[in-house]
Order: C-alpha cells, then sequence, then structure tokens
C-alpha cells in the first residue's frame, strides 16, 4: 500500500502511461459508463473527455495536497466530496459557456461524479504522490480518456450520422447505421477498438521474438 | 494517509480527526461552490433570456422585437409579479405593428419532457416555427427533431385555423408517417424517431387547442397596441 521511499521524480512514463500503456479506456476499461453514452458524436466526445480531465486534475491536486492529512478511514469519502465538488463546477460552467452543449451532454456531466477513473487515480496515484507529479499523471490520464472518446465518437459519427464535427461527409444517398448512434453502436465500436488494440499488441510481442509471452499464458 | 505503515498501526485515528477532515473539506467544498455559482449565474440566466429571445425571435418570421404577455381567465396583461397565466409573446415587426405570437409547448418525448417554444400568425391561422428549449432524446436520433430540416419544415405553415365557433382546431394536428403528408395540418414524421416526432405533434396540438380559442378575443387589442 504505501511505500516507504517514494520516487518523486517527473519522467516521461508519469504521463504518457495513461495515454499508451494504461490507457484508462483501452487498457484499464475505466469509467465505460460515459465512455459507451456520450461518443455517439465527435463533440459530444471531445466536450465530455475536456470536462473529465478538468475534474480529474482539479481533484488530483486537492487530493495530492491533502494527501498527508486524511485520516485513512474516510479517505473515500473525501475523495469524492472532493470530486462531487469539481463536477459541480464543471456543470455551472458548461451551462455558463453553452446551454446546447449542456443539453446535448444532459444527466452525462452529473455522472462524472461516478466515474471510477477519476477515483482510481486519487486513490492510487495522487494519493501518494506530489501535486506536481499527480497534475503531469492526470494531464496524461485525461488526455488519454479524452482521445479514446474521440476514437469512439469519430467512428460512431462517420458511420450512425454520415458527418464528422457535425460537417455532412457523405451526400444524400448515404443511409445512416441507426444502430451505431444508440447504445448497442458503442458496445460493438468499443468492441472494435479494443479488438485493434489487442491485435497490435500480440503483433508486436510477435515481432520482438517473444512468444513465450504471448501464447504461453 | 501516513506513509509508514508501522506508524498506521500503532496509531488508531481518532473520530475527532475524521469529523474534523470531513468537515474541512466539505466546507472547502462548500466554499467552491458556491463561488462558482454566483460567478456563473449571471452568465447562465443571460443564456437563458437569451435562448428564449432567440427562439421568439426565430419562430415567428419578420419579428424584430416581442413583449412576454400572460393570458389570464378574463385578460391579457403585460407579465408582472403575482399574476399568473398562461405566458404567450406577442412579436412585433420593424414598425412595431403587432405580426404574431410565441407560445411555449410541452409533452413527453421518449426520454423526458420535450419542452418548445412554436410562432402562430393570425394572418394565415397557421403556425410559423418551433424551436425545441429543452430536450433529453437519444443523442443523434431524438435529437433531430433541431437537427432534420425536412421535419423542421413541417412547421413553416402549419394549419391551425379554429373550427367554425372558434371552440378548438378545426383539424388536430396530427403525425402521420414520413412522406404521406397530404393536408397541412399533418406533419411528417422522422424515421426512427417517431416518438419524439410525436411529441412536437402533440405538444404543439395540446397547446393550441387550448390557447388559439382562448387568445382569439385578444388579438385586435394587440394589433392596435405598442409594445
Amino acid at each position: 500500500m504505501s511505500l516507504l521511499k517514494q520516487d518523486d521524480r517527473i519522467t516521461a512514463e508519469t504521463f504518457l502511461e495513461g495515454i499508451w500503456r494504461d490507457n484508462p479506456v483501452f487498457v484499464m476499461l475505466l469509467g465505460m459508463c460515459p465512455v459507451l453514452a456520450v461518443t455517439n458524436s465527435a463533440v459530444n466526445a471531445l466536450a465530455m473527455g475536456v470536462a473529465t480531465t478538468f475534474v480529474l486534475l482539479a481533484s488530483s491536486v486537492l487530493v495530492s495536497l491533502f494527501r498527508k492529512l486524511i485520516p485513512k478511514e474516510v479517505r473515500i469519502a473525501t475523495y469524492i466530496v472532493i470530486i462531487a465538488t469539481f463536477v459541480t463546477i464543471v456543470d455551472y460552467v458548461i451551462q455558463a459557456i453553452s446551454l446546447d452543449l449542456y443539453n446535448a451532454l444532459g444527466a452525462f456531466i452529473q455522472l462524472i461524479v461516478a466515474n471510477c477513473m477519476i477515483l482510481g487515480r486519487a486513490e492510487s496515484f495522487a494519493s501518494r504522490n506530489t501535486p506536481m507529479k499527480s497534475v503531469v499523471n492526470g494531464l496524461g490520464m485525461g488526455l488519454g480518456f479524452t482521445l479514446a472518446l474521440l476514437c469512439l465518437g469519430v467512428v460512431r459519427e462517420i458511420l450512425g450520422n454520415g458527418s464528422l464535427f457535425g460537417l455532412p461527409l457523405f451526400g444524400d444517398g448515404f443511409q445512416p447505421w441507426i444502430v451505431m448512434v444508440l447504445p448497442p453502436g458503442g458496445f460493438i465500436v468499443l468492441g472494435g477498438w479494443l479488438l485493434f488494440f489487442e491485435w497490435l499488441k500480440v503483433r508486436k510481442q510477435e515481432l520482438s521474438g517473444d512468444e513465450e509471452a504471448v501464447h504461453g499464458s | 494517509m501516513s506513509d509508514n505503515p508501522q506508524v498506521d498501526r500503532a496509531h488508531k485515528t481518532t473520530s475527532t480527526a475524521m469529523i474534523l477532515t470531513l468537515g474541512l473539506v466539505t466546507a472547502l467544498s462548500g466554499f467552491l461552490v458556491v463561488f462558482v455559482y454566483q460567478a456563473t449565474k449571471p452568465v447562465i440566466a443571460e443564456n437563458k433570456r437569451l435562448a428564449i429571445e432567440q427562439a421568439v425571435l426565430q419562430v415567428i418570421p419578420g419579428a424584430e422585437s416581442f413583449t412576454p404577455m400572460l393570458l389570464t381567465e378574463d385578460a391579457l396583461v403585460p407579465v408582472a409579479p403575482g399574476i399568473e397565466g398562461t405566458r404567450v409573446y406577442a412579436g412585433y415587426d420593424g414598425e412595431n405593428s403587432f405580426i404574431g405570437l410565441a407560445a411555449e409547448g410541452a409533452a413527453q418525448g421518449y426520454a423526458d419532457i420535450i419542452q418548445l417554444i412554436y410562432g402562430y400568425k393570425p394572418a394565415c391561422e397557421c403556425v410559423t416555427g418551433i424551436k425545441v428549449i429543452k430536450l433529453a432524446e437519444t443523442p443523434g436520433l431524438g435529437d433531430k427533431i433541431i437537427t432534420d430540416k425536412n421535419f423542421v419544415a413541417n412547421f413553416d405553415a402549419l394549419d391551425v385555423r379554429l373550427n367554425s365557433d372558434a371552440t378548438a382546431l378545426a383539424n388536430a394536428v396530427v403525425l402521420v408517417k414520413k412522406g404521406s403528408k397530404t393536408n397541412p395540418w399533418e406533419v411528417d414524421a422522422i424515421t426512427g424517431a417517431t416518438i419524439s416526432s410525436n411529441a412536437v405533434a402533440k405538444a404543439i396540438n395540446a397547446s393550441a387547442q387550448q390557447l388559439l380559442p382562448q387568445i382569439q378575443p385578444y388579438l385586435e387589442e394587440l394589433e392596435g397596441a405598442q409594445p
């Protein structure tokens, strides 16, 4: 649980692990609720990613600042209060920026509270590292999450609506795949991406000649 | 959390420390939320006002200004505190003459209540446009009631004539299957979003059936008045 000596150095890996090696969506499969629900268009995916990243960063800083003061018995309650605070703030800010965007994201803004990626980061990273390191890591994780949402949002919008960021791509002859903008489409596209990344991983291991790691286990 | 497991075991956290921590964190949270709420409140109220204002001007083509009015049991009066009634917006053109009304309608959609504003012109006895104010329909599907051009075109001149004794609409606004609209009071549905389309038709029908017969006596009054 706790390390006796901590490594406070910030390396490229601190930032990059969220984007590739430990991508919250494609590797850790965390925060599936918004991943599946709001990725039916690229704009919604982007807005959700940015909102989540903000909550993640802000809560990481606070959790990290108070990490020595929070008794371990009430740590989860404390993290949730901190996260809920920033979600409420994001909720107001999005309403102030654009009511259209707020209507499009609907209840999923409030549901950022229940995004296990954020609680997971607070528990496993911010509560053990310096604020600076937590911010760098949170930024990577948030970016990884946003990119993953965009991966889904772009595919679903192109296939399900024939457009990208609201701009029509095909002529009137295009028949949208309505299932893609519905919840099942989210599962289908997520499955497709997971398959793709797994295939990449296996291929990489095969190329490096490490047959054991692929077939051995 | 302590960094040293030995210290953790020896030292048991007292209830006071837990209460104090939670109390402090919640106090800080409360402060932050109130601060942001206060800071964004005027902007949000302004956004909502602009949304309604834009909607009203959009649904009454040619309107350049409007006055919010309340239709009570026995009068049509400007909005004032303490008066209850149906809210309507009287739209005026550039020369300050009355050209149309905007009113609010609502009906149960697929996910939640759909709220909209629609325009009405006494000159053609028709609906002149709609604008959805609030919806929670499936994004990319139910929200086509906003984005689908063919569907929105249904409401460019939707017939809402009153019957001969002016107690109800001559023809109720009804939803028909896409492409089968033959009468000016019918609404072409969106394929795959029938429930949402139907909600829009129902919202307009319900509101117009009630409001239009009631407001007829006051229309002349409005035409003479200045905003």
